[in-house]
C-alpha cells in the first residue's frame, strides 16, 4: 500500500502544484522518487512529529495540500493535540498518513502496533478517517481525499499487500465498495482485513456478501441502509480495538438510524476486532491477528 | 512614526477593562507583552486592517494565547475591528474567546494550548522561502511555555532550514503558572540555549520602546539564520501591586483595584 501511496501522490503532484510531502525521518526506499522529482515540495522534518504536524498546519495556511508521513502511532498519537487543535480546529488541508496499520509491523512490538488510533481520531471534528483495503483502494482514496479539501487521516498497511479488487476502482468520497454480492450474511471490512475476509468466503464457498469500507468517517449512510435492507446479519472486521473503532462506528450509525425511524429494524451486528489488551509476544501479522481472535472461524 | 507609548497606554487600559468586566484571568502576562505589541503593530509589521488576509502581510502568531486580551486591544486600535467589540470579550456567544481566536480579524491562528504556534510559524516561514516571498513570520512566546518539548523541536528546525524570515520574541517575565521560572524549570541562560541551537539572539528591555524598535529594525541579525529577541519584561507591568506577582496570573481585579490600576496607567503615560 505504501508503494501505491507514493506512486499516486507523485501522479497527483504532477497535476497539482500545491501537493507537499513531509516525512518524519521515515520512508527509506519509499519516498525518494517524490523527493527527487519535487524537491521544493518535500521536507524531512526529522524525528519530531509534533513539529512536523505544526509545520504542516503552517504550510496549509499558506495554501499547500500537505501530507505528513510516518509509521504507526508516530504521526497520530504522538501529536494528537496538534492534529486536533492546529489542523482540525482550523480545518486545514493536511492529510496524515500512517503506514503499518494494525499489526503490520508484527514482531516490532506494541510501540509499532497501530491498534487504537481509529477510535481516537474519529472523534475529532472536521477529520475524515480512511482505511483502504488494498493498493487499488489506496490509490482511489488518495485521489478522492485530495479533491476534498480538509483534514484527513489515511491508515495504510505496509508493503506487499495483495490486490483484491479485480479492476481499477473509483471511490466517491465517503462511499463503500461492493466486493462480493451475497445472501443473508455480509462482512463489512475496513483496511487490510479485506484480503482475509475475501479468502475466507471463497475458500469456504460461502454465499456471504463482502463490502470494503475505505471511509470510516464519514460512513456511507445510504450504503449501510442498503445493507440493512438486503442482509440479515452483519459482521464487521477490523485490525483495531473493538472499543471505539470501525465496528463501533457502524453500531452507532445503525442505532441512530433506528431510533430516528430511518430504518425499520436494528440489524444483528457481530464485531470482530482486537480485545482491550496489549500483546506482549513477537509474531507475524497473521500470528498476532490469530492471537487477538480477529477471525471468522466459528461464525 | 506613531507614538507607541501612548498606544501602549491605551492597550493597557482596554486590556484591564476586558479582564475586569469578564472577571477573567491572565492580566499579568497580558500586561507584560503590551510594549512589544505596541511597537510591533506601529512601525514594524506590514499589514492592512482593511484586508486582513493581504498576501504580502507579515504574519504574527501569539503563542501565549491566554494573554490574548492585549492582542485583541492592539488589533482594535490598529483598525481591524471596532473597539466597541471588545466589550463582548468572554461573553456568551462572543468570538472573543479568552484564548486567542482566529475568528477575530487580525488573529492569524488560534492558540491556548502552549507550544503550538512556533511549529506553525516554522511552516509559514518555510512556505515563504519555498515560494520566494518576502513577508516575515513573528511568533511571540511566553517563558513558561518553553518547558514544552514541541518548542525545542521547532527551535532545532528553524536554523537547519535557514529561516531568517522567522522572528521569535520571548516575553521573559520570569513567572509562570505555579511559580518563578527559575524554580519550576530554570531557563538560564536562555540566550545561550538559543545560540547553542544556532540562532542569533538579542536581549532587550521589553518595556523600552527604543530598544525594541532597534532590535526589530535589525532583523535578521545574520542572513540565513533565525532571530530571537529575548525581551526582559515584568509581569503585570504598569500597575505597581500587580508587578512581578504570581497572584495576577489568575486574579481578576476588584472594583477598587481596577480603578486604582487605571489611575496608575493614566498617570504614567
Amino acid at each position: 500500500m505504501r508503494t501505491a501511496f507514493i506512486n499516486q501522490l507523485i501522479v497527483e503532484a504532477r497535476n497539482n502544484s500545491k501537493v507537499f510531502l513531509i516525512v518524519g525521518d521515515l520512508g527509506f526506499s519509499v519516498v525518494e522518487p517524490f523527493a527527487n522529482e519535487f524537491p521544493d515540495r518535500f521536507l524531512n522534518a526529522g524525528v519530531a512529529e509534533q513539529n512536523m504536524t505544526g509545520i504542516a498546519a503552517g504550510l496549509a495556511l499558506e495554501g499547500y495540500t500537505v501530507f505528513t508521513y510516518s509509521i504507526g502511532n508516530f504521526p497520530t498519537l504522538r501529536c494528537m493535540e496538534q492534529i486536533r487543535y492546529d489542523v482540525c480546529y482550523h480545518n486545514l488541508d493536511v492529510k496524515i498518513v500512517a503506514v503499518g496499520g494494525g499489526y503490520a509491523y508484527g514482531p516490532l512490538g506494541t510501540s509499532h502496533h497501530a491498534t487504537e488510533e481509529l477510535g481516537m481520531l474519529r472523534t475529532i471534528p472536521n477529520l475524515t478517517v480512511c482505511s483502504p483495503g488494498d493498493p487499488l483502494e489506496t490509490k482511489a482514496v488518495i485521489s478522492a481525499t485530495i479533491k476534498h479539501s480538509g483534514p484527513c487521516y489515511l491508515r495504510l498497511g505496509k508493503a506487499g499487500e495483495p490486490i483484491v479488487h479485480k479492476n481499477e476502482i473509483d471511490v466517491g468520497f465517503g462511499k463503500m465498495l461492493k466486493v462480493i454480492e451475497g445472501k443473508k450474511t455480509v462482512i463489512l471490512s475496513t483496511g487490510a482485513m479485506l484480503k482475509y475476509s475475501y479468502d475466507f468466503i471463497k475458500d469456504n464457498e460461502l454465499k456471504w456478501g463482502l463490502y470494503s469500507l475505505p471511509f470510516i468517517k464519514p460512513l456511507d449512510l445510504n450504503g449501510l441502509k442498503f445493507i440493512n435492507a438486503n442482509y440479515e446479519k452483519i459482521i464487521t472486521i477490523e485490525e483495531h480495538q473493538k472499543n471505539g473503532g470501525f465496528g463501533s462506528a457502524i453500531l452507532e450509525v445503525f442505532n441512530d438510524l433506528f431510533v430516528n425511524n430511518k430504518i425499520r429494524n436494528m440489524p444483528i451486528i457481530k464485531r470482530l476486532g482486537i480485545e482491550n489488551r496489549f500483546l506482549v509476544v513477537a509474531g507475524t501479522q497473521n500470528y498476532l491477528r490469530s492471537k487477538s481472535i480477529i477471525n471468522l472461524i466459528g461464525l | 512614526m506613531k507614538n507607541t507609548k501612548k498606544i501602549a497606554t491605551e492597550i493597557r487600559k482596554l486590556t484591564l477593562k476586558m479582564v475586569f468586566e469578564a472577571k477573567a484571568s491572565h492580566i499579568g502576562g497580558a500586561l507584560s507583552m503590551v510594549d512589544i505589541l505596541a511597537v510591533l503593530y506601529n512601525g514594524i509589521l506590514k499589514f492592512n486592517p482593511k484586508e486582513p488576509k493581504w498576501e504580502k502581510r507579515d504574519r504574527f502568531l501569539l503563542s501565549k494565547g491566554h494573554a490574548c486580551t492585549s492582542l485583541y486591544a492592539t488589533l482594535a486600535i490598529a483598525g481591524f475591528f471596532d473597539i466597541e467589540e471588545l466589550k463582548t470579550y468572554a461573553q456568551n456567544g462572543s468570538i472573543f474567546l479568552s484564548h486567542a481566536s482566529h475568528k477575530v480579524l487580525g488573529v492569524e491562528f488560534s492558540t491556548g494550548s502552549l507550544g503550538h504556534a512556533l511549529p506553525v510559524g516554522c511552516g509559514m516561514a518555510l512556505a515563504a522561502k519555498r515560494k520566494k516571498e518576502n513577508w516575515r513570520t513573528f511568533v511571540l512566546l511566553s517563558d513558561g511555555e518553553l518547558d514544552e518539548g514541541s518548542n525545542w523541536e521547532a527551535i532545532l528546525f528553524a536554523p537547519n532550514h535557514k529561516l531568517d524570515n522567522l522572528i521569535v520574541i520571548i516575553d521573559y517575565n520570569k513567572i509562570q503558572s505555579l511559580g518563578k521560572v527559575k524554580e519550576v524549570l530554570n531557563l538560564d541562560s536562555l540566550r545561550a540555549k538559543f545560540e547553542a541551537f544556532n540562532w542569533r539572539a538579542v536581549e532587550v528591555d521589553g518595556h523600552n520602546h527604543k530598544e525594541l524598535m532597534n532590535a526589530f529594525m535589525n532583523i535578521p541579525l545574520e542572513k540565513d539564520i533565525p532571530t530571537v529577541i529575548i525581551a526582559n519584561t515584568i509581569k503585570g507591568k504598569g500597575v505597581d501591586f500587580m508587578e512581578d506577582k504570581l497572584l495576577w496570573h489568575y486574579k481578576s481585579p476588584s472594583n477598587e483595584e481596577f480603578e486604582e490600576a487605571i489611575k496608575q496607567i493614566e498617570k504614567s503615560s
